[in-house]
């Protein structure tokens, strides 16, 4: 399935970047015309992955962390979000509600959100290779007439 | 991302502003942590009516307002929270430890 239009960006791990992805990809999804809500959702979902890249990905360290957006027919849109950090060694695990690797002031609940705010999310990962979280929602979309 | 913190003894009023992420959050927690744990308010209230933006990172955040607070014999209370944060809020229990109040429209 070839998508409607895409666009790629990949920028370092630093903290100040993650309100840069949110605000990137929903510039680009602006065109689909969401709602508030819709859009205010996959901020979230997307803010919880970049989060988790710069966190656990690379922990202390600095890596590239790597976006692909793309939207299909019928308001489909895809979130692939990537990095070559260290990886899940049991994702079952992980996506756990109120599981922390880090205890201090995580809650567990990027999964959590993810998985409520969007239709599907699929997790990859290898330990020592990385982990790429893939994000889908279909809008509604409105009728122009 | 900007704070003002209102001091009482009786109740210490944050209002916190933007958005609230990990990127955030260390600047927040530190700024409350250093009110609450000198003036030890019998009440402190998070008050989100400027908030345009939070995550997770923001619910590890109240949590670990509530464990000081409560450390410290006082209440918690989280005000003004918009649909889409009091969402996340509930998916995470905070309601169990802490009066949430939303936006008044
Ligand atoms: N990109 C990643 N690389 C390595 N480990 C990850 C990655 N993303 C998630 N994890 C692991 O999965 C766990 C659960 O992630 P989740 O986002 O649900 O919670 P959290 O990040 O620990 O806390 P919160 O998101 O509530 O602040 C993490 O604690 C971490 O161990
Ligand atoms: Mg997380």
């Amino acid at each position: 399935m070839k998508p409607i239009n895409e666009m790629r960006l990949t920028f370092p791990s630093r903290s100040a970047n993650e309100g840069f992805a949110r605000m990137a990809v929903s510039a680009f999804i602006a065109a689909l015309d969401p709602t508030v809500d819709e859009l205010s959702d996959i901020k979230t979902a997307v803010s919880e992955a970049v989060t988790n890249c710069v966190v656990h990905g690379y922990k202390e360290g600095i890596g590239k962390i790597y976006i692909h957006a793309a939207i299909y027919d019928g308001g489909r849109i895809r979130i692939k979000i990537r990095d070559r950090g260290c990886g899940i060694p049991d994702i079952k695990l992980a996506r756990t509600p109120l599981y922390s690797s880090l205890g201090e002031e995580r809650a567990g609940l990027g999964f959590a959100v993810m998985e409520s705010f969007m239709d599907k999310v699929y997790v990859r990962s290898k330990v020592g290779v990385g982990t790429t979280v893939t994000l889908c929602k279909t809008l509604n979309l409105k009728d122009n007439c | 991302m900007s704070l003002n913190i209102e001091k009482n003894k009786e109740l210490t009023t944050v209002y916190l502003s933007g958005e609230i992420d990990h990127h955030s959050a260390k600047f927040i927690r530190n700024e409350i942590d250093s009110v609450v744990t000198s003036l030890a308010p019998r009440e402190l209230a998070l008050d989100f009516s400027a908030g345009t933006f939070m995550d997770s990172s923001g619910i590890g955040l109240v949590m670990g307002r509530y464990k000081l607070i409560n450390s410290l014999g006082g209440k918690l209370y989280v005000k003004n929270v918009s649909p889409g944060t009091e969402k996340i809020m509930k998916l995470a229990g905070l309601d169990l430890l802490a009066k949430i109040s939303s936006k008044e429209m």
